[in-house]
């Protein structure tokens, strides 16, 4: 298996404007024994929580989707973002087209998906949703919200 | 009842719009069969034994006339002029094309209505109590709460890919006809020193495993009602297991980890919770309240005139109190003897709908038992309703009674099927009714599955009947004393199998045990857990 999502090049769509992290990522153990590390992967079973002590160091979060179906990522995401975690968030593994909108709320700003998406396509995934039902960190302001000013 | 605002509209017509670029994106070849199948699923789409099966969402199983008609009409356009309601409140059309299905969910956004989440590892369609709004025991309407819940739970960004399927029950009497305790998540809307709240139950389900939900809070305040929910759902989402597909719903894991520690979880994730503002606005359950508040009910007649005795049958069986003295709920059974239990043709949806438009404030619930309601009918008009029924084969007197059965799809459309449910069930209807013993055994609810998926809750059931295979041979599993109500229990099962006429023979032989032995008022179920399954199993074994 390629080890996909370590250089910034493969990543196919960023909402940043910051310089990508340039170097590549290491596990959430080693990041935890590892002072210097700025870059960390969370694998499905890691628990996020484990970052948080060392969220002001880090630049980059990669989040692995082995398998588009396992949707732990998507609450590892909005734990770091809840946390205050400011850096980029980047999904990497087996994405696809209808996942993004989903993954975009929960904090995502960066994808790496195995294999290039369709850029029209997704281009209308992001754009999926013109108003939300639920509350996250991307600070969009909810239906409730707008129904009652 | 609830309306869409523009918003609600939106995201409705923007799952549409989704689901057509998704059909056409698997048309062109650019998303697999593996990669389209969780998004058909996630709009209702499943490929059975002989077709694609669609099932539509009712939200808390509340409709109206226009909506029915919508469902009828599809029925005859798009399916064999058929629609099967479920044990979760929804509609499924057994023969669709795929060609179809974007038109479909097209004609069904124009009466507000959808297919969304109505499978898939997501949070599925609420279900409520079918007598809503209406019943003279409940605290108060649960479904304000139960649209509120219908709108966080829906497109939730975070809990789209669950480790498996994911039922909410949402329930405001003492009296549970919902099966609460048997759904993943139960909600009780219950009264503490005079403040409304949530009691919430979590784990509870049927399949291979079957479980009933431990409390894990007793109250709730309303508040923080979608809080707690979304820390009930982030713990599962996180620790659920992924590893085997028949461990994964949320009943293993709060097995597994026990209630306690779970429960502990939930509490510690939703402390941190509070802090991130995912509770919608309270305003927003308020503006939602009006839209379930009473009709204008009308004072009139409050009794009855039953010299047709086939008419006093049904007003005994088929109709049930309500909070207005001059009305009462009235339930169309699906189940005509020998029919196929919860389906229902074009033509008398329509029907249906007709009579809820002119005698029930233009309303009707779904059952969980697959039947249909009139919620707020007139006393006075119950006559009228009853010969129209009559005429639409839609009149038959036997809610709660053993031909009121639930059943699977069973081996005639299920690719998971052991043994035929449909063809057992109108067996066990023709017979009970030829031979009159329905009416005497009173209240006896009957639930079989062709599976162990328990699709057809025979877990649940006062008798449950569950099809399984052996050496090839469609064979027959007995169980006694299960209820998905208030008073939940699991059903154990009596011993050997049998064949589908053995099976019957079964049911006749612990029925007339229960005739035998009953004392004063009871029912099976009553007697069954006061003498215990020895005695039935003598009559069945020996
Ligand atoms: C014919 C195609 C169907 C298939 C392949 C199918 C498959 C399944 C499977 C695999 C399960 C077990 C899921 C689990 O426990 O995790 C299940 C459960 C269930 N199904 Fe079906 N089903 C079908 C039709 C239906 C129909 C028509 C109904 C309603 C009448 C229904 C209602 C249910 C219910 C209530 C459960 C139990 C949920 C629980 O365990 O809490 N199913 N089904
Ligand atoms: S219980 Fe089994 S046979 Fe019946 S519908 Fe469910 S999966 Fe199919």
């Amino acid at each position: 298996m390629t080890d996909f999502g370590t250089s910034p090049d493969e990543v196919q769509f960023r909402f940043r404007d910051d310089e990508p992290a340039d170097h590549g990522t290491v596990t959430v153990d080693a990041c935890c024994d590892q002072t210097n590390a700025t870059a960390v992967r969370i694998e499905p079973g890691d628990d996020a929580r484990t970052l948080l002590p060392f969220l002001d160091r880090l630049a980059l979060v990669e989040v692995n989707f082995p398998s588009f179906g396992d949707g732990r990522g998507y609450s590892s995401a909005r734990i770091l973002r809840e946390a205050g975690f400011t850096g980029e968030l980047r999904a990497v593994g087996d994405l696809g087209i209808d996942q993004l909108s989903h993954m975009r709320r929960c904090g995502f700003d960066a994808f790496a998906p195995d294999k290039l998406l369709d850029e029209e396509d997704a281009a209308r995934a992001f754009a999926t949703w013109d108003n939300v039902y639920q509350s996250t960190t991307d600070d969009r302001k909810t239906i409730q919200e707008l129904r009652h000013g | 009842m609830y309306a869409y605002d523009q918003y609600d509209q939106q995201m409705v017509d923007a799952r549409v719009a989704e689901f057509r670029d998704q059909a056409r994106r698997r048309l062109e070849g650019k998303l697999t069969e593996d990669q389209f199948k969780p998004l058909r699923l996630m709009n209702g789409l499943y490929l059975q034994l002989h077709a694609y099966m669609l099932r539509v969402a009712i939200p808390y199983g509340t409709l109206n006339s226009r909506q029915m008609t919508a469902l009828g009409d599809i029925a005859d356009k798009y399916d064999r002029g058929y629609g099967h309601f479920t044990t979760r409140q929804n509609l499924q059309y057994n023969w669709i094309k795929l060609e179809d299905a974007a038109d479909i969910l097209a004609d069904l956004a124009k009466v507000e209505m959808h297919a969304i989440q109505t499978s898939g590892n997501c949070i599925r369609n609420i279900s409520s109590d079918h007598f809503a709004g209406a019943a003279k025991d409940e605290l108060i309407d649960p479904r304000p709460y139960a649209e509120l819940l219908r709108q966080w739970s829906s497109f939730h960004p975070e809990f789209t890919y669950l480790p498996r399927k994911f039922k909410i029950a949402v329930i405001a009497a003492e009296k549970d006809r919902a099966a609460m305790r048997l759904h993943d998540i139960g909600i009780q809307i219950v009264e503490k020193d005079g403040e409304i709240g949530a009691r919430f139950y979590v784990g509870g389900g049927m399949g291979r495993t079957p479980m009933i939900a431990p409390m894990i809070r007793d109250f709730v305040p309303l508040d923080q009602l979608i809080t707690y929910s979304e820390a009930c759902l982030r713990v599962y989402n996180r620790y659920g297991r992924r590893d085997n597909k028949y461990k994964a719903r949320i009943k293993i894991l709060v097995h597994e980890l026990g209630a306690e520690e779970y429960t502990r979880q939930v509490e510690e994730e939703f402390a941190h919770m509070l802090d991130q503002g995912v509770e919608p606005p309270r305003e927003e359950l308020e503006r939602i309240k009006p839209f379930f508040a009473d009709p204008a009910f009308e004072d009139g007649p409050k009794t009855l005139d039953r010299t047709d005795p086939d008419f006093a049958l049904w007003v005994k069986h088929n109709t049930h109190q309500h909070k207005h003295d001059s009305y009462v709920s009235a339930v169309i059974s699906l189940k005509p003897v020998g029919g196929i239990p919860g389906d229902a043709t074009g033509e008398q949806i329509r029907i249906m709908a007709q009579l809820a438009k002119q005698y029930s404030v233009d309303e009707l619930r779904i059952m969980h038992t697959q039947n249909v309601v009139l919620p707020h009918v007139k006393i006075a008009d119950l006559y009228a309703i009853w010969t129209a029924l009559g005429a639409a084969d839609l009149g038959a007197p036997n809610m709660d009674s053993i031909e009121d059965m639930i059943a699977c799809p069973g081996l005639d459309y299920c690719a998971l099927a052991n043994a035929r449910s449909i063809p057992l069930a109108q067996r066990i209807s023709e017979r009970f009714d030829a031979s009159g013993k329905t009416e005497k055994l009173g209240e006896l609810k009957l639930k079989i599955s062709g599976c162990i998926n328990a699709c057809g809750h025979h877990h649940a059931g006062h008798i449950g009947i569950l099809g399984v295979d052996r050496k090839g041979v469609e064979n027959y599993q007995l169980s006694l004393g299960g209820s998905e109500a208030e008073d939940v229990s699991l059903a154990k099962i009596t011993g050997p199998g049998f064949t589908e006429d053995g099976v019957i023979e079964a049911v006749e032989k612990v029925t007339d045990l229960y005739l035998n032995r009953r004392e004063g008022e009871e029912r099976f179920l009553d007697t069954y857990r006061r003498i215990g399954m020895t005695p039935f199993k003598e009559a069945l074994y020996d």
